[in-house]
Protein backbone atom coordinates (compact mmCIF):
# COMPACT_ATOMS: atom_id res chain seq x y z
CA UNK A 1 0.00 0.00 0.00
CA UNK A 2 1.18 3.48 -0.83
CA UNK A 3 0.41 6.43 1.42
CA UNK A 4 1.34 10.01 0.55
CA UNK A 5 1.26 13.16 2.61
CA UNK A 6 0.86 16.19 0.35
CA UNK A 7 2.33 19.41 1.66
CA UNK A 8 5.16 21.81 0.97
CA UNK A 9 6.50 21.60 4.52
CA UNK A 10 4.19 23.74 6.60
CA UNK A 11 3.57 22.96 10.27
CA UNK A 12 0.26 21.20 9.57
CA UNK A 13 1.87 19.01 6.92
CA UNK A 14 4.49 17.85 9.40
CA UNK A 15 1.83 17.06 11.98
CA UNK A 16 -0.15 15.05 9.48
CA UNK A 17 2.97 13.11 8.54
CA UNK A 18 3.52 12.16 12.18
CA UNK A 19 -0.08 11.05 12.57
CA UNK A 20 0.17 8.97 9.39
CA UNK A 21 3.44 7.43 10.56
CA UNK A 22 1.83 6.31 13.82
CA UNK A 23 -1.24 5.03 11.95
CA UNK A 24 0.88 2.87 9.66
CA UNK A 25 2.60 1.27 12.64
CA UNK A 26 -0.66 0.71 14.50
CA UNK A 27 -2.53 -0.72 11.54
CA UNK A 28 0.14 -3.34 10.91
CA UNK A 29 -0.43 -3.01 7.16
CA UNK A 30 2.65 -3.10 4.98
CA UNK A 31 2.71 0.42 3.59
CA UNK A 32 5.22 2.91 2.30
CA UNK A 33 4.75 6.45 3.53
CA UNK A 34 6.12 9.32 1.47
CA UNK A 35 6.13 13.08 1.70
CA UNK A 36 5.17 14.89 -1.49
CA UNK A 37 6.57 18.40 -1.55
CA UNK A 38 6.54 19.20 -5.25
CA UNK A 39 3.81 21.67 -6.10
CA UNK A 40 3.18 20.07 -9.50
CA UNK A 41 2.38 16.74 -7.92
CA UNK A 42 0.38 18.22 -5.04
CA UNK A 43 -1.73 20.23 -7.46
CA UNK A 44 -2.30 17.19 -9.65
CA UNK A 45 -4.50 15.69 -6.92
CA UNK A 46 -6.83 18.64 -7.29
CA UNK A 47 -6.60 19.80 -3.68
CA UNK A 48 -7.16 23.43 -2.74
CA UNK A 49 -5.91 23.18 0.81
CA UNK A 50 -2.85 21.54 2.25
CA UNK A 51 -2.13 19.18 3.86
CA UNK A 52 -3.56 16.33 1.84
CA UNK A 53 -3.57 12.59 2.46
CA UNK A 54 -3.54 10.08 -0.39
CA UNK A 55 -3.95 6.32 -0.01
CA UNK A 56 -3.25 4.16 -3.08
CA UNK A 57 -3.66 7.11 -5.41
CA UNK A 58 -6.95 8.20 -3.88
CA UNK A 59 -7.33 11.49 -2.02
CA UNK A 60 -8.88 10.79 1.39
CA UNK A 61 -8.43 14.09 3.25
CA UNK A 62 -7.43 17.65 2.51
CA UNK A 63 -7.21 20.87 4.48
CA UNK A 64 -7.37 19.14 7.85
CA UNK A 65 -5.35 16.83 10.04
CA UNK A 66 -7.09 13.50 10.58
CA UNK A 67 -5.79 11.92 13.78
CA UNK A 68 -4.11 8.53 14.06
CA UNK A 69 -7.28 6.43 14.75
CA UNK A 70 -9.06 7.93 11.75
CA UNK A 71 -6.10 7.25 9.48
CA UNK A 72 -5.93 3.67 10.80
CA UNK A 73 -9.57 3.21 9.73
CA UNK A 74 -8.79 4.70 6.33
CA UNK A 75 -5.84 2.34 5.90
CA UNK A 76 -7.78 -0.79 6.91
CA UNK A 77 -10.70 0.17 4.66
CA UNK A 78 -8.32 0.59 1.75
CA UNK A 79 -6.64 -2.72 2.58
CA UNK A 80 -9.97 -4.56 2.60
CA UNK A 81 -10.90 -2.96 -0.73
CA UNK A 82 -7.54 -3.87 -2.24
CA UNK A 83 -7.85 -7.55 -1.27
CA UNK A 84 -11.48 -7.85 -2.39
CA UNK B 1 -25.91 35.76 39.12
CA UNK B 2 -24.98 35.54 35.49
CA UNK B 3 -24.34 31.83 35.57
CA UNK B 4 -27.79 30.96 36.92
CA UNK B 5 -29.35 30.00 33.58
CA UNK B 6 -26.36 27.84 32.81
CA UNK B 7 -26.70 25.96 36.10
CA UNK B 8 -30.42 25.54 35.62
CA UNK B 9 -29.87 24.07 32.20
CA UNK B 10 -27.16 21.75 33.47
CA UNK B 11 -29.36 20.33 36.22
CA UNK B 12 -32.41 19.99 33.99
CA UNK B 13 -33.85 16.45 34.16
CA UNK B 14 -33.76 16.00 30.38
CA UNK B 15 -31.10 13.62 29.10
CA UNK B 16 -27.99 15.73 28.71
CA UNK B 17 -27.48 15.31 24.97
CA UNK B 18 -24.35 16.67 23.32
CA UNK B 19 -26.25 19.59 21.85
CA UNK B 20 -27.72 20.60 25.20
CA UNK B 21 -24.40 20.38 26.97
CA UNK B 22 -22.87 22.48 24.25
CA UNK B 23 -25.60 25.11 24.44
CA UNK B 24 -25.09 25.26 28.21
CA UNK B 25 -21.38 25.70 27.88
CA UNK B 26 -21.91 28.36 25.24
CA UNK B 27 -24.34 30.33 27.42
CA UNK B 28 -22.04 30.10 30.41
CA UNK B 29 -19.07 31.15 28.32
CA UNK B 30 -20.86 34.18 26.92
CA UNK B 31 -22.02 35.17 30.40
CA UNK B 32 -18.49 35.02 31.79
CA UNK B 33 -17.28 36.95 28.77
CA UNK B 34 -19.87 39.69 29.28
CA UNK B 35 -19.10 40.00 32.98
CA UNK B 36 -15.35 40.22 32.38
CA UNK B 37 -15.76 42.80 29.63
CA UNK B 38 -18.13 44.88 31.72
CA UNK B 39 -15.84 45.01 34.79
CA UNK B 40 -12.64 45.52 32.85
CA UNK B 41 -12.16 49.28 33.11
CA UNK B 42 -12.69 49.44 36.86
CA UNK B 43 -10.48 46.37 37.44
CA UNK B 44 -7.60 47.87 35.44
CA UNK B 45 -8.06 51.16 37.24
CA UNK B 46 -8.04 49.52 40.64
CA UNK B 47 -4.93 47.49 39.81
CA UNK B 48 -3.02 50.56 38.66
CA UNK B 49 -3.95 53.06 41.35
CA UNK B 50 -4.80 51.05 44.46
CA UNK B 51 -2.68 47.95 44.12
CA UNK B 52 0.40 49.33 42.36
CA UNK B 53 -0.01 52.84 43.71
CA UNK B 54 0.70 54.54 40.39
CA UNK B 55 -0.74 57.82 39.27
CA UNK B 56 -2.48 57.69 35.88
CA UNK B 57 -1.31 61.21 35.12
CA UNK B 58 2.40 60.23 35.27
CA UNK B 59 4.03 58.50 32.27
CA UNK B 60 4.57 55.16 34.05
CA UNK B 61 1.07 55.12 35.49
CA UNK B 62 -0.43 56.01 32.12
CA UNK B 63 1.53 53.25 30.38
CA UNK B 64 0.64 50.59 32.98
CA UNK B 65 -3.03 51.57 33.08
CA UNK B 66 -3.13 51.46 29.29
CA UNK B 67 -1.49 48.02 29.20
CA UNK B 68 -3.67 46.50 31.94
CA UNK B 69 -6.83 47.72 30.29
CA UNK B 70 -6.05 47.10 26.64
CA UNK B 71 -4.53 43.60 26.82
CA UNK B 72 -7.57 41.87 28.34
CA UNK B 73 -9.96 44.01 26.33
CA UNK B 74 -8.32 43.18 23.01
CA UNK B 75 -7.97 39.50 23.88
CA UNK B 76 -11.61 39.27 24.94
CA UNK B 77 -12.85 40.90 21.76
CA UNK B 78 -10.48 38.85 19.66
CA UNK B 79 -11.75 35.62 21.23
CA UNK B 80 -15.37 36.53 20.59
CA UNK B 81 -14.80 37.63 16.99
CA UNK B 82 -12.63 34.61 16.13
CA UNK B 83 -15.27 32.32 17.62
CA UNK B 84 -18.02 33.97 15.58
CA UNK B 85 -15.98 33.96 12.39
CA UNK B 86 -15.04 30.32 13.01
CA UNK B 87 -18.74 29.47 12.95
CA UNK B 88 -19.37 31.58 9.85
CA UNK B 89 -16.42 29.95 8.10
CA UNK B 90 -17.81 26.47 8.69
CA UNK B 91 -20.43 27.37 6.06
CA UNK B 92 -17.72 27.98 3.47
CA UNK B 93 -14.83 26.10 1.96
CA UNK B 94 -12.50 26.72 -0.96
CA UNK B 95 -14.13 24.00 -3.07
CA UNK B 96 -17.51 25.64 -2.84
CA UNK B 97 -16.02 29.09 -3.41
CA UNK B 98 -14.34 27.81 -6.54
CA UNK B 99 -17.63 26.48 -7.84
CA UNK B 100 -19.24 29.87 -7.29
CA UNK B 101 -16.42 31.67 -9.10
CA UNK B 102 -15.74 29.32 -12.01
CA UNK B 103 -16.72 30.78 -15.36
CA UNK B 104 -17.86 34.11 -13.92
CA UNK B 105 -17.41 37.33 -15.82
CA UNK B 106 -14.53 39.36 -14.47
CA UNK B 107 -16.68 42.16 -13.07
CA UNK B 108 -19.13 40.12 -11.00
CA UNK B 109 -16.46 37.51 -10.32
CA UNK B 110 -14.01 39.99 -8.76
CA UNK B 111 -16.63 41.36 -6.39
CA UNK B 112 -17.74 37.87 -5.36
CA UNK B 113 -14.16 36.69 -4.99
CA UNK B 114 -13.21 39.59 -2.74
CA UNK B 115 -16.23 38.97 -0.53
CA UNK B 116 -15.70 35.22 -0.40
CA UNK B 117 -12.04 35.83 0.41
CA UNK B 118 -13.13 37.23 3.77
CA UNK B 119 -15.20 34.23 4.84
CA UNK B 120 -13.51 31.27 3.14
CA UNK B 121 -11.00 29.50 5.37
CA UNK B 122 -7.60 30.28 3.91
CA UNK B 123 -4.00 29.95 4.98
CA UNK B 124 -1.21 31.49 2.96
CA UNK B 125 0.56 28.11 3.02
CA UNK B 126 -2.23 26.85 0.74
CA UNK B 127 -1.97 29.81 -1.63
CA UNK B 128 -0.22 27.83 -4.38
CA UNK B 129 -2.51 24.77 -4.60
CA UNK B 130 -5.46 27.12 -4.35
CA UNK B 131 -4.15 29.31 -7.16
CA UNK B 132 -3.59 26.30 -9.40
CA UNK B 133 -6.92 24.74 -8.47
CA UNK B 134 -8.70 28.00 -9.32
CA UNK B 135 -7.08 28.95 -12.62
CA UNK B 136 -7.08 25.42 -14.07
CA UNK B 137 -10.81 24.94 -13.52
CA UNK B 138 -12.14 28.07 -15.13
CA UNK B 139 -11.83 30.78 -12.49
CA UNK B 140 -10.46 33.82 -14.40
CA UNK B 141 -7.00 35.04 -13.38
CA UNK B 142 -8.20 38.46 -12.23
CA UNK B 143 -10.94 36.89 -10.13
CA UNK B 144 -8.38 34.57 -8.53
CA UNK B 145 -6.26 37.58 -7.61
CA UNK B 146 -9.21 39.36 -6.04
CA UNK B 147 -9.55 36.36 -3.75
CA UNK B 148 -5.83 36.20 -2.98
CA UNK B 149 -5.69 39.90 -2.08
CA UNK B 150 -8.77 40.04 0.10
CA UNK B 151 -8.23 36.75 1.97
CA UNK B 152 -5.15 37.82 3.95
CA UNK B 153 -5.86 41.57 4.06
CA UNK B 154 -9.44 41.60 5.30
CA UNK B 155 -9.18 38.94 7.99
CA UNK B 156 -10.99 38.52 11.27
CA UNK B 157 -7.95 39.20 13.46
CA UNK B 158 -7.33 42.55 11.77
CA UNK B 159 -10.98 43.51 12.00
CA UNK B 160 -11.31 42.44 15.63
CA UNK B 161 -8.27 44.46 16.63
CA UNK B 162 -9.30 47.53 14.69
CA UNK B 163 -12.72 47.30 16.28
CA UNK B 164 -11.25 46.86 19.77
CA UNK B 165 -8.75 49.71 19.54
CA UNK B 166 -10.24 52.18 17.06
CA UNK B 167 -13.97 51.53 17.12
CA UNK B 168 -16.30 50.11 14.53
CA UNK B 169 -16.05 53.05 12.11
CA UNK B 170 -12.39 52.40 11.39
CA UNK B 171 -12.96 48.64 11.20
CA UNK B 172 -15.70 49.13 8.62
CA UNK B 173 -13.56 51.64 6.73
CA UNK B 174 -10.69 49.20 6.64
CA UNK B 175 -12.88 46.32 5.47
CA UNK B 176 -14.51 48.47 2.80
CA UNK B 177 -11.29 49.86 1.37
CA UNK B 178 -9.56 46.48 1.61
CA UNK B 179 -12.36 44.93 -0.44
CA UNK B 180 -12.20 47.80 -2.91
CA UNK B 181 -8.46 47.25 -3.41
CA UNK B 182 -8.99 43.51 -3.91
CA UNK B 183 -11.76 44.08 -6.46
CA UNK B 184 -9.80 46.81 -8.24
CA UNK B 185 -6.62 44.73 -8.41
CA UNK B 186 -8.58 41.78 -9.83
CA UNK B 187 -10.25 43.95 -12.47
CA UNK B 188 -6.96 45.53 -13.55
CA UNK B 189 -5.07 42.24 -13.72
CA UNK B 190 -7.99 40.62 -15.55
CA UNK B 191 -8.17 43.45 -18.06
CA UNK B 192 -4.44 43.28 -18.76
CA UNK B 193 -4.79 39.64 -19.92
CA UNK B 194 -1.73 38.40 -18.13
CA UNK B 195 -2.48 34.67 -18.31
CA UNK B 196 0.73 34.29 -20.32
CA UNK B 197 2.74 35.55 -17.33
CA UNK B 198 1.69 32.68 -15.12
CA UNK B 199 4.40 30.02 -14.95
CA UNK B 200 3.65 27.79 -17.96
CA UNK B 201 3.55 24.50 -16.01
CA UNK B 202 0.54 25.69 -14.04
CA UNK B 203 -1.86 25.34 -16.95
CA UNK B 204 -0.47 21.90 -17.75
CA UNK B 205 -1.53 20.51 -14.38
CA UNK B 206 -4.43 18.15 -14.88
CA UNK B 207 -6.21 17.95 -11.56
CA UNK B 208 -7.17 14.34 -10.97
CA UNK B 209 -10.61 15.03 -9.62
CA UNK B 210 -12.98 17.39 -7.95
CA UNK B 211 -11.27 16.95 -4.62
CA UNK B 212 -13.34 15.34 -1.90
CA UNK B 213 -17.10 14.98 -1.70
CA UNK B 214 -18.48 17.52 0.72
CA UNK B 215 -20.09 16.69 3.98
CA UNK B 216 -22.31 19.27 5.53
CA UNK B 217 -21.48 19.77 9.21
CA UNK B 218 -24.15 19.58 11.91
CA UNK B 219 -24.90 22.50 14.20
CA UNK B 220 -22.84 21.08 17.06
CA UNK B 221 -19.91 20.70 14.67
CA UNK B 222 -20.14 24.37 13.80
CA UNK B 223 -19.84 25.42 17.41
CA UNK B 224 -16.90 23.07 17.72
CA UNK B 225 -15.45 24.76 14.63
CA UNK B 226 -15.73 28.11 16.40
CA UNK B 227 -13.98 26.71 19.47
CA UNK B 228 -11.26 25.17 17.34
CA UNK B 229 -10.72 28.51 15.61
CA UNK B 230 -10.31 30.22 18.98
CA UNK B 231 -7.88 27.58 20.16
CA UNK B 232 -5.83 27.71 17.01
CA UNK B 233 -5.81 31.42 16.22
CA UNK B 234 -5.87 33.02 19.65
CA UNK B 235 -3.17 30.65 20.87
CA UNK B 236 -0.97 31.70 17.97
CA UNK B 237 -1.70 35.38 18.09
CA UNK B 238 -1.84 36.39 21.75
CA UNK B 239 1.92 36.90 22.25
CA UNK B 240 1.85 39.41 19.38
CA UNK B 241 -1.07 41.19 20.96
CA UNK B 242 0.71 41.47 24.30
CA UNK B 243 3.98 42.57 22.70
CA UNK B 244 2.21 45.04 20.42
CA UNK B 245 0.28 46.57 23.29
CA UNK B 246 3.42 46.72 25.45
CA UNK B 247 5.14 48.76 22.74
CA UNK B 248 1.97 50.76 22.34
CA UNK B 249 1.83 51.39 26.09
CA UNK B 250 5.40 52.68 26.14
CA UNK B 251 4.63 55.01 23.25
CA UNK B 252 1.45 56.04 25.00
CA UNK B 253 3.19 56.94 28.24
CA UNK B 254 6.55 58.29 27.09
CA UNK B 255 6.45 59.62 23.53
CA UNK B 256 5.48 63.29 23.51
CA UNK B 257 2.18 64.23 21.96
CA UNK B 258 2.48 65.30 18.29
CA UNK B 259 5.85 63.61 18.03
CA UNK B 260 4.66 61.57 15.03
CA UNK B 261 2.96 64.52 13.38
CA UNK B 262 6.11 65.74 11.65
CA UNK B 263 6.78 62.53 9.72
CA UNK B 264 3.57 60.54 9.74
CA UNK B 265 1.22 63.49 9.83
CA UNK B 266 -1.10 64.69 7.13
CA UNK B 267 1.18 67.49 5.92
CA UNK B 268 4.06 65.21 4.99
CA UNK B 269 2.99 64.07 1.49
CA UNK B 270 5.72 61.44 1.28
CA UNK B 271 4.64 59.72 4.46
CA UNK B 272 2.12 57.44 2.71
CA UNK B 273 4.52 55.93 0.13
CA UNK B 274 7.18 55.66 2.82
CA UNK B 275 4.77 53.81 5.11
CA UNK B 276 3.92 51.38 2.28
CA UNK B 277 7.58 50.82 1.39
CA UNK B 278 8.47 50.11 5.00
CA UNK B 279 5.39 47.94 5.41
CA UNK B 280 5.96 45.48 2.55
CA UNK B 281 9.09 43.70 3.82
CA UNK B 282 7.91 43.84 7.44
CA UNK B 283 6.21 40.68 8.41
CA UNK B 284 3.83 40.68 11.25
CA UNK B 285 0.30 39.56 11.58
CA UNK B 286 -2.39 42.10 12.29
CA UNK B 287 -2.22 41.24 15.97
CA UNK B 288 1.19 42.78 16.45
CA UNK B 289 0.81 45.74 14.17
CA UNK B 290 -2.56 47.22 15.11
CA UNK B 291 -1.68 48.15 18.72
CA UNK B 292 1.49 49.90 17.56
CA UNK B 293 -0.40 51.72 14.85
CA UNK B 294 -2.97 52.73 17.45
CA UNK B 295 -0.30 54.29 19.64
CA UNK B 296 1.24 56.15 16.68
CA UNK B 297 -2.15 57.57 15.79
CA UNK B 298 -2.49 58.92 19.31
CA UNK B 299 0.76 60.83 18.83
CA UNK B 300 -0.23 62.72 15.72
CA UNK B 301 0.19 60.24 12.86
CA UNK B 302 -2.53 60.52 10.23
CA UNK B 303 -5.17 57.79 9.92
CA UNK B 304 -4.65 57.32 6.17
CA UNK B 305 -0.92 56.84 6.65
CA UNK B 306 -1.25 54.27 9.40
CA UNK B 307 -3.98 52.36 7.55
CA UNK B 308 -1.77 52.25 4.46
CA UNK B 309 1.09 50.99 6.61
CA UNK B 310 -1.06 48.27 8.09
CA UNK B 311 -2.42 47.15 4.74
CA UNK B 312 1.09 46.95 3.32
CA UNK B 313 2.28 44.87 6.27
CA UNK B 314 -0.48 42.28 6.21
CA UNK B 315 -1.78 42.50 2.65
CA UNK B 316 1.44 42.65 0.66
CA UNK B 317 3.76 40.57 2.74
CA UNK B 318 7.05 39.41 1.36
CA UNK B 319 6.60 35.77 2.48
CA UNK B 320 3.38 35.50 0.50
CA UNK B 321 4.92 36.90 -2.66
CA UNK B 322 7.80 34.45 -2.24
CA UNK B 323 5.29 31.59 -2.02
CA UNK B 324 3.41 32.86 -5.09
CA UNK B 325 6.66 33.13 -7.04
CA UNK B 326 6.33 29.37 -7.63
CA UNK B 327 3.36 29.94 -9.91
CA UNK B 328 3.87 33.51 -11.12
CA UNK B 329 6.64 34.87 -13.28
CA UNK B 330 8.61 37.79 -11.79
CA UNK B 331 6.83 40.15 -14.19
CA UNK B 332 3.44 39.10 -12.90
CA UNK B 333 4.65 39.38 -9.30
CA UNK B 334 5.76 42.92 -10.08
CA UNK B 335 2.36 43.77 -11.57
CA UNK B 336 0.60 42.24 -8.57
CA UNK B 337 2.68 44.18 -6.02
CA UNK B 338 2.44 47.34 -8.14
CA UNK B 339 -1.33 47.22 -8.54
CA UNK B 340 -2.07 46.37 -4.91
CA UNK B 341 0.53 48.89 -3.71
CA UNK B 342 -1.06 51.61 -5.85
CA UNK B 343 -4.44 50.78 -4.37
CA UNK B 344 -3.05 51.07 -0.85
CA UNK B 345 -1.41 54.42 -1.66
CA UNK B 346 -4.69 55.69 -3.04
CA UNK B 347 -6.53 54.64 0.13
CA UNK B 348 -3.90 56.31 2.30
CA UNK B 349 -4.12 59.61 0.46
CA UNK B 350 -7.90 59.62 0.30
CA UNK B 351 -8.20 59.17 4.04
CA UNK B 352 -5.62 61.80 4.80
CA UNK B 353 -7.51 64.22 2.58
CA UNK B 354 -11.02 63.44 3.70
CA UNK B 355 -10.64 62.87 7.43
Amino acid sequence: MEIKVLGPGCANCKRLYQEAERAVTQSGVAATLTKVESMEEIASYGILRTPGLVIDGKLVASGRIPLTPEIVTMITTAAVKASA
Amino acid sequence: MTSAPAQAAASAPAAPSGALRQATALTAGLAVWGLAYWRLASAADWLTTSLLGLSPSKPLGAAVAFFLYEVPKVLLLLTLVVFGVGIVRSFFNPERTRRVLAGRRESVGSVLAALLGVVTPFCSCSAVPLFIGFVTTGVPLGVTFSFLVSAPMVNEVALALLFALFGWEVAVLYAGTGLAIAIGAGLVIGRLRLEGWVEPWVYEVKPAGEGLPEESPRRTDRITAGREAVREIVAKVWPYVVAGIAVGAAVHGYVPRDFMASFMGREAWWSVPLAVLIGIPLYSNAAGIVPVVHALLGKGAALGTVLAFMMAVIGLSLPETVILRKVLTPRLIAVFVGVVGAGILFVGYVFNLVL
